[in-house]
């Protein structure tokens, strides 16, 4: 139990409970009658999403001045990424370059999932392998993963429905190609992690226990109680470390720059060590960018879900050396972040907690959407209940939100449930005194997943020779919305796509051999021929918290 | 209406948080009683780059040890999930050094003989329930070590599933076992030879080696854009399982059910 904290909700949150309370009965026996708050058709879910989801709406954007993506409009946080300086001098480097600290086969950038994944395939491929990545190895969105990872394995379901889903999720945006690679890839990568020993929900048969998400027609998200991202990345680390030999890992070693050679590819970085300020420069047959997503920019001044080294490096290095952005318009604000307790703010309530039967519910007891729409419209009815019908709860903090009824739970699937299969959030709520299988959570928008990236093929290469890229840095798999599990997913199918492409390319491919920062130069200049004035550096690398009480984001409206 | 209330209640927080001393390292500092450690420490000015990186209680990097004033008890916990209280001397621990034993899971067996040979220091465990009483995540550390003595596997894999790694029961462990290593280990074994295998998911990947979906994906990408958008509405939903666990689709067209 935490120190010093007064235990529970307060009185003044106890009284809204009652609402909830009060209509509970009813709405039980209308779900175990299968009568469930009707789904929006896909005209309503539009309608809703352009009057409230935060990116359909005006404002906090602005046309981007360089880069392949000219002319574009994109959020105003992920625009001052990409207009800003590199952290290095080029000119200063071009000695250091002559003497690489670091040679090896495959350079990837990222030691979350999908830089886990492609490192254990490019091994298994012969390849010699180096990690850099930001914070410890695994520290990352992907070991906060709480609900699931989809796949269609079961005789009721099929890749072509997950395929189905998943286009319609992103509304009909996602590369088709991407998406038949990630839905007829998915049971294979199921099967490989069971082969690695990952501990998923089963019965006695072995059949896995399969649920449904938002969106999705069929029950098809494998999970590991309430932390399969947790479950996965630690067994992928240790499986990583059982390799020393030919995986090595650099910790607290971000990159700061791509290198490339005399015959355009890109053949190493330039890493910067936190916590002794040096570079160190890194050669490489190829280099695989898996850093992750943009949650911590916190765009349109959003809370996020995301892990603190989430500050979409990726993005920014990438695009300086070339490759285009796709899907960037929409960030994904995940329905459910906690609103209270304060200490928790912004932090995920999984899907899988309404998959389990938990409802939305306003500050009147009303239930006002079906629990399981897509993430962007689930977003938009909540934003829309909190504004324009004024019907939120408000707490203490003074941020607002609706109910997430989660007692609802052990009512329908039995005493227990909420214990066992959402541990990990029965613990953290626990710690403050609330207990989520006999009271609601307070939940509110917050942003989770970056949508967009790196434009990538079907085997994960960019454009730009030697760069590959895997997981939520890309972009066109999910077009503007992606599906619960999808991408705990997309990080293994890309990142073993890549993993086995990457050898074959190394094969094939004569590299050269001189290391250069050219690009860095030229798009220095082609920001001050576009007039952009400014003393922004990327990749930023950590987000600034330093001296700000509690963590608020005032959401800009 | 409600961004009001958002903005006046916001205002009235302010005034009202109470402002209580804690000692970071030795050093004194007034911050707010409502912050985890984590955030008073970003509070006070410190920047993070070692002891911080979910930020919510999973990945095991803000491994912290207290003392609150007048009591004589070391406590742990997680930076980012503990609350501050007055008067309260922390540190951080920012690397825990362990030994992870290298091993070949395709040649492991799952029992006693495989994890007792890779860690033998399992075997000094005085069984004084250090470890369970400093766990931030309230496992049952002695028992799942205890399990292992058993060799029940199956027992240490499930009494460690919410393990973080995070070291303090190691760091705290008198017999100086390596208890997480162990546990992973343990439920690696489980994962990949005790739990029965999904034979269904079997049955998929090789439908799918065989190319049994291919011309069903050939038919959907062929599709325009406005096909598909249909075919996407008129999607037949399956109910939750506590609704009709024997629920067949009535379209088998795109099934395979051999
Ligand atoms: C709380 C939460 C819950 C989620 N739940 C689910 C779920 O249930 N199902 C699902 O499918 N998806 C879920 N997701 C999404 C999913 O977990 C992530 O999108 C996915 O894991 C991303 O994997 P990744 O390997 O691309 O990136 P990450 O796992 O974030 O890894 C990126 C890595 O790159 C490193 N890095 C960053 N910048 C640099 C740099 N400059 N140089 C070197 N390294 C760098 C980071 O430190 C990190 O190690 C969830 C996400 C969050 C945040
Ligand atoms: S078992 Fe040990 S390593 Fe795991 S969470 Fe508890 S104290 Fe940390
Ligand atoms: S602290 Fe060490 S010796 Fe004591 S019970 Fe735990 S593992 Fe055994
Ligand atoms: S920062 Fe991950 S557990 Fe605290």
């Amino acid at each position: 139990m935490a120190e010093g904290q007064a235990s529970g909700y307060p009185p003044e949150l106890k009284k809204f409970i009652r609402a909830v309370e009060k209509t509970r009965p009813e709405r039980l026996a209308r779900v175990k009658a299968n009568q469930h708050f009707p789904r929006l058709t896909r005209e309503e879910g539009e309608k809703v999403l352009k009057s409230y989801h935060p990116d359909y709406r005006p404002g906090g954007r602005r046309r981007l001045k360089v880069g392949a993506n000219k002319g574009e409009i994109l959020a105003d946080e992920v625009a001052d990424l990409l207009e800003s300086y590199s952290r290095i001098d080029p000119d200063a480097f071009d000695d250091r370059l002559k003497k690489p600290d670091y040679e090896t086969d495959v350079l990837i950038l990222g030691g979350g999932g999908a830089g886990a994944v492609a490192a254990l395939f490019a091994r298994q491929n012969g390849l010699r392998v180096v990690i850099a990545t930001k914070l410890r190895h695994g520290d990352s969105n992907t070991i906060m993963a709480e609900g699931g990872i989809q796949a269609a394995d079961r005789p009721a379901d099929s890749p072509y429905y997950h395929y189905l889903d998943t286009m319609g999720g992103g509304h009909f945006t996602n590369n088709p190609r991407l998406v038949k690679a990630l839905t007829m890839d998915a049971p294979l990568i199921i099967q490989w992690l069971e082969d690695l020993g990952v501990m998923f929900d089963k019965d006695n048969e072995g059949n896995m226990i399969e649920l449904k998400g938002g969106g999705i027609c069929r029950r098809r998200m494998h999970s590991s109680a309430d932390m399969i991202g947790a479950e996965i990345m630690r067994v992928q680390r240790d499986e990583i470390r059982n390799h020393p030999e030919e995986i090595q890992v650099l910790e607290f070693s971000p990159a700061v720059e791509l290198l490339i050679d005399e015959t355009k590819a890109v053949s190493g970085a330039v890493l910067y060590n936190l916590e002794t300020s040096e570079y160190s420069v890194v050669k490489a047959k190829a280099v695989i960018m898996a850093t992750g997503g943009f949650g911590r920019l916190h765009i349109q001044g959003f809370p996020t879900t995301n892990h603190y080294g989430a500050t979409g490096d990726g993005l920014a290095l990438a695009y300086r050396a070339g490759v285009p952005l796709v899907n960037m318009r929409y960030a994904q604000y995940h329905p459910t972040g906690t609103v209270f307790p304060e200490q928790n703010f912004g932090l995920l309530i999984t899907e899988k907690v309404r998959t389990l039967g938990a409802q939305f519910i306003n500050a009147h007891g009303r239930e006002f959407a079906h629990p399981l729409e897509p993430r962007d419209i689930a977003s938009s009815c909540i934003i829309r209940e909190c504004t324009e019908k004024n019907s939120g709860v408000v707490a203490p903090t003074g941020h607002y939100g609706v109910w997430l009824d989660t007692p609802m739970i052990d009512l329908l699937r039995g005493k227990g449930t909420v214990e066992k299969e959402l541990s990990a959030k029965y613990l953290q709520f626990k710690r403050y005194g609330i207990d989520i299988s006999t009271e609601p959570i307070i939940v509110y928008p917050t942003l989770h997943y970056q949508n967009g990236g790196l434009e990538i093929d079907e085997w994960g290469a960019t454009r730009i020779s030697g760069l590959f890229a895997a997981g939520e840095v890309t972009g066109g798999i999910h077009g503007d919305n992606r599906l619960m599990g999808n991408s705990l997913l997309d990080i293994h199918v890309f990142g073993r796509r890549v993993g086995v492409k990457v050898s074959e390319f190394i094969k094939a491919v004569k590299k050269g051999n001189r290391l250069s920062l050219g690009h860095v130069r030229s798009y220095h200049a082609g920001l001050i021929k576009t007039g952009v004035k400014t003393k922004r550096v990327a990749p930023i690398l950590l987000p600034d918290y330093v001296r700000r009480s509690a963590p608020v984001y005032p959401h800009k409206s | 209406m409600a961004t009001k209330a958002r903005g006046k209640a916001s205002g009235k927080k302010s005034s009202e948080t109470r402002m209580i001393p804690i000692y970071i390292m030795g050093k004194k500092y007034e911050v707010p009683e409502t912050l985890t450690i984590l955030t008073a420490m970003e509070y006070a000015g410190y920047r993070h780059i070692r002891g911080c990186g979910c930020r919510g209680g999973i990945c095991g990097a803000c491994a912290t040890v207290y003392r609150l004033s007048g009591d004589h008890r070391l406590k742990f916990g997680l930076a980012c999930q503990t609350v501050v209280a007055p008067d309260m001397y922390l540190a951080q621990i920012p690397f825990v050094p362990a030994n992870k034993a290298i091993y070949d899971i395709e040649k492991l067996t799952p029992d006693i003989n495989g994890i007792g040979r890779i860690y033998p220091d399992l075997y000094r465990c005085l069984a004084c329930n250090t470890c369970s009483k400093a766990c931030p995540m309230g496992i049952s550390v002695m028992d799942y070590v205890q399990a292992l003595l058993k060799g029940d596997i199956a027992g240490c894999a499930r009494l460690s599933h919410s393990c973080t790694m995070c070291g303090i029961c190691a760091l705290r462990c008198p017999a100086e076992l390596q208890q997480f290593h162990m546990a992973m280990l343990a439920r690696r074994l489980y994962g990949r030879y005790l739990q029965p295998r999904a034979r269904h998911l079997e049955q998929r990947v090789k439908q799918i080696k065989e190319g049994k979906f291919d011309s069903m994906m050939d038919e959907i990408m062929s599709l325009s854009n406005d096909e598909l958008k249909q075919r996407y509405a008129r999607r037949e939903w399956e109910p939750e399982s506590y609704e009709n666990p024997d629920w067949q689709p009535e379209e088998t067209k795109y099934l395979i059910l051999d």
